[in-house]
């Protein structure tokens, strides 16, 4: 929104109580008067918190594009060894759930060989299924799957675009986003259409997940969103829902790009990615080296989950980098976080704290880790662990 | 050749502290700090300029103070630093930071590659060097792992995605986002320090990139955040203590939760 922040200078008393409401500190007080400084981003809290009415914001309106005409829902689809990724489900979920039956929610399917995709996205939600199809959008490429997103988003004129915060989702939609000078929010964790003014509240977390935004794009459209994997709720497939598709033309042009694939090289093993594990078993300098690495391994893959580590660890050579958890590795949230000799120091923090559930086990009754730790575990990692694992498979028989 | 590296003063996110009653940060007192992740990015710069010729360029919009961030880079080896400064610029959204930086990338001339971090940490978006390429209409390498080769025509690359690696054969210029896993910065170096001391970066204002004032800062962004609050502070729960056995067997119920207890 372009717009202006006005103090009422002849009301304001200069009560200060607009400087507690602003979350981006653009207010102040000179000579008892409120002044707004250019960090002001027009939210309107301090209007809200004004006991004297002396603010008002004046909305410049006009220059966005167009914001008739756009209606429904799009999705993304991402396809991961040719089926829907779980994440696109997810959205597909996601997508009905904002609808609230009153969008149409449209999967785009961008790929070479449609085969029975299209029922599957259908039975998870999706209205209709919009088909690009063309043998050079074998792969994920930027610059056509690009060209695509934009040219079934000019054509169609969604009012929300969805993606997933993958690698694939947070390489496209920016792209995207720019080509077609509109909003777009990263890696959000909860959506909701405001009922009055019909728009798309992004919320996500920032700043190490200390803090959560709800961002609008207010001035144009499609308001564009990717979202965190994991987060949201895919729904039971519904076999009885009928599929449509329709073709979007795609043309050679549209095709070419700058950039050629190679080669692919799957990952070893068939171990899922930190980002999208449901319980993260972590290993910290209380590991004491590599070879202690496997006990976690087995509890993970007990708990159908995936083994992370500390910065510590990774520094010493113990477990690749790809497996930090941490500031300068990877954000993540499961539904179950286990720290095993880990001390919790902020930066390990950050990248975790959002988990449904935290564990944690140390020999040190005052590792800062038990101050966030929902269940905390004073003991030797080497014999607790063990036991553990023992215990699970007692257990299961 | 020509390389530039887009480099974000952050303010460190581990120092940061929040008010929960108004749902905002407090930033008295936290260190600003060079955005970790562009350390990679400007690592790599240094090390293909070092092997194949050039100069390396460091480009930041921020307020007079993200200077420090330039002379960091500076004391690593950068040869030179360009200071995106503008009152226009403030209340930016990715869209209009990638395009005052794509601008700038325009401005200074025959560029080669433009080098981003990954994300930075305060945003957290990833969503920069992404639209400086759209804007630019360069391709893109994102989640760069590993730069394999460069001539003064392509790169190749690979890019680490969630199930493998995808190695991309991608024509210059182009813009390519690094992980931490392609190399491990170098520290200021002696020389680099003693030119570190006198440096003054070129200023360019929103003026000076041609940009109109519906383009830049608030204005030029079509997302803005309506409220902010904090996640729920975490507090410590129930801590056990007792023989390895005894923990095993909370643990076990509270990890398996309806799986049956025998
Ligand atoms: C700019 C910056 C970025 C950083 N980014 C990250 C990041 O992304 N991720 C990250 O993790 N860190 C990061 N760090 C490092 C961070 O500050 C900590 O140094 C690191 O997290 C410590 O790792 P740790 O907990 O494994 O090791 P330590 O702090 O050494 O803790 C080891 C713990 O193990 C316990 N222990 C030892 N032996 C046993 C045993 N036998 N049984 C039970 N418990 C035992 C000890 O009591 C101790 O609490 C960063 C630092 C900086 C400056
Ligand atoms: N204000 C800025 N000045 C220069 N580079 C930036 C700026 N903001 C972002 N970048 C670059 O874009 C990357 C991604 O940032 P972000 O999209 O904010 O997560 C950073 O790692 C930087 O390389």
């Amino acid at each position: 929104m372009t717009g202006r922040l006005e103090i009422i200078r002849e009301k304001c008393v200069g009560c200060g109580a607009c400087l507690r409401s602003c979350p981006v500190d653009a207010l102040s007080i000179v000579e008892k008067k409120a002044v707004v400084s250019d960090a002001c981003n027009l939210c309107g809290m301090c209007i809200k918190s004004c006991p004297v009415d002396a603010i008002v914001l004046h909305h410049v309106t006009g220059g966005g594009a167009g914001l008739e005409g756009y209606s429904g829902i799009m999705v993304a689809v991402e396809l991961r060894d040719g089926r829907p990724d779980r994440s696109t489900l997810e959205l597909l979920g996601e997508a009905r759930r904002l609808s609230g039956g009153a969008r149409r929610v449209t999967a785009l399917l961008i790929c070479a060989e449609p085969g029975d995709i299209p029922s599957e996205l259908t039975r998870y939600g999706a209205d209709r299924v919009l088909a690009a199809v063309h043998p050079g959008l074998e792969h994920y490429l930027t610059e056509p799957f690009t060209a695509v997103l934009a040219a079934a988003i000019r054509a169609d004129k969604p009012e929300i675009v969805l993606a997933a915060a993958t690698t694939q989702g947070r390489d496209l939609m920016p792209r995207v986003a720019k080509t077609l000078e509109t909003g777009l929010t990263a890696d959000c964790t909860e959506l909701r259409i405001d009922p009055d003014t019909n728009q798309l509240m992004q919320t996500r977390p920032a700043f190490g997940g200390n803090i959560m935004a709800t961002i609008v794009c207010d001035r144009t459209r499609p308001q564009m969103s990717t979202v965190r994997p994991g987060v949201m709720k895919r729904l039971e497939p519904d076999d009885s829902r009928r599929v449509l598709v329709e073709r979007l033309p795609v043309d050679d042009g549209m095709v070419a790009g700058r950039s050629t694939l190679l080669e692919f090289i799957p990952s070893v093993g068939n171990e899922i990615d930190l980002t999208e594990s449901e319980v993260i078993v972590s290993g910290g300098r209380g590991m004491k080296g590599p070879e202690n690495y496997g006990m976690l391994h087995e509890l993970a893959e007990l708990l159908g989950g995936s083994v992370g580590a500390s910065r510590a660890a990774v520094d010493s050579g113990w477990i690749p980098y790809p497996r930090q958890v941490g500031q300068t590795g990877k954000t993540v949230q499961p539904r179950k976080y286990i720290a095993v000799g880990i001390s919790g120091a902020v930066q390990h923090r950050v990248g975790m704290q959002s988990s449904d559930e935290i564990f944690a086990v140390n020999r040190d009754p005052d590792a800062p880790v038990f101050t966030f730790a929902n269940h905390g575990f004073v003991g030797d990692l080497f014999e607790v662990i063990p036991a553990l694992i023992n215990e699970i498979k007692r257990r299961r028989g | 050749m020509k390389f530039v590296v887009a480099v974000k003063q952050v303010p460190d996110t581990a120092e940061v502290r929040i008010d929960h009653e108004k749902g905002t940060l407090i930033r008295d007192g936290v260190p600003s700090i060079l955005n970790p992740f562009d350390t990679y990015a400007l690592e790599e710069a240094l090390r293909w300029r070092d092997s194949l010729g050039g100069t390396v360029t460091v480009i930041t919009m921020g307020p007079p103070q993200a200077e420090a961030v330039l002379t960091e880079a500076i004391s690593m080896g950068a040869d030179e630093g360009i200071l995106l400064t503008d009152r226009a610029f403030a209340g930016s959204d990715t869209r209009a930071t990638s395009q005052a930086i794509a601008e700038a990338v325009r401005k200074v001339g025959a560029v080669d590659v433009v080098f981003c971090g990954k994300q930075a940490i305060d945003g957290d978006t990833a969503q920069t060097g992404p639209g400086v390429a759209a804007s630019l209409d360069w391709p893109q390498v994102t989640f760069v792992g590993r730069v394999r080769e460069m001539t003064e025509e392509h790169v190749i690359c690979e890019r680490y995605v969630e199930n493998g690696v995808q190695v991309l054969d991608t024509r210059l210029p182009a813009v390519l986002t690094i992980l931490k896993d392609a190399n491990t910065p170098r520290v200021p170096s002696l020389r680099g320090k003693m030119k570190a001391r006198t440096f003054k970066p070129v200023l360019w204002s929103a003026a000076d990139l041609g940009l109109s004032p519906e383009e830049t800062g608030l204005s030029g962004s079509p997302t803005r955040v309506v409220t902010t609050a904090t996640p729920e502070a975490r507090h410590g729960g129930e801590i056990h203590r007792g023989t390895p056995e005894e923990l095993a067997v909370i643990m076990a119920d509270l990890l398996l939760g309806k799986e049956a207890r025998s």
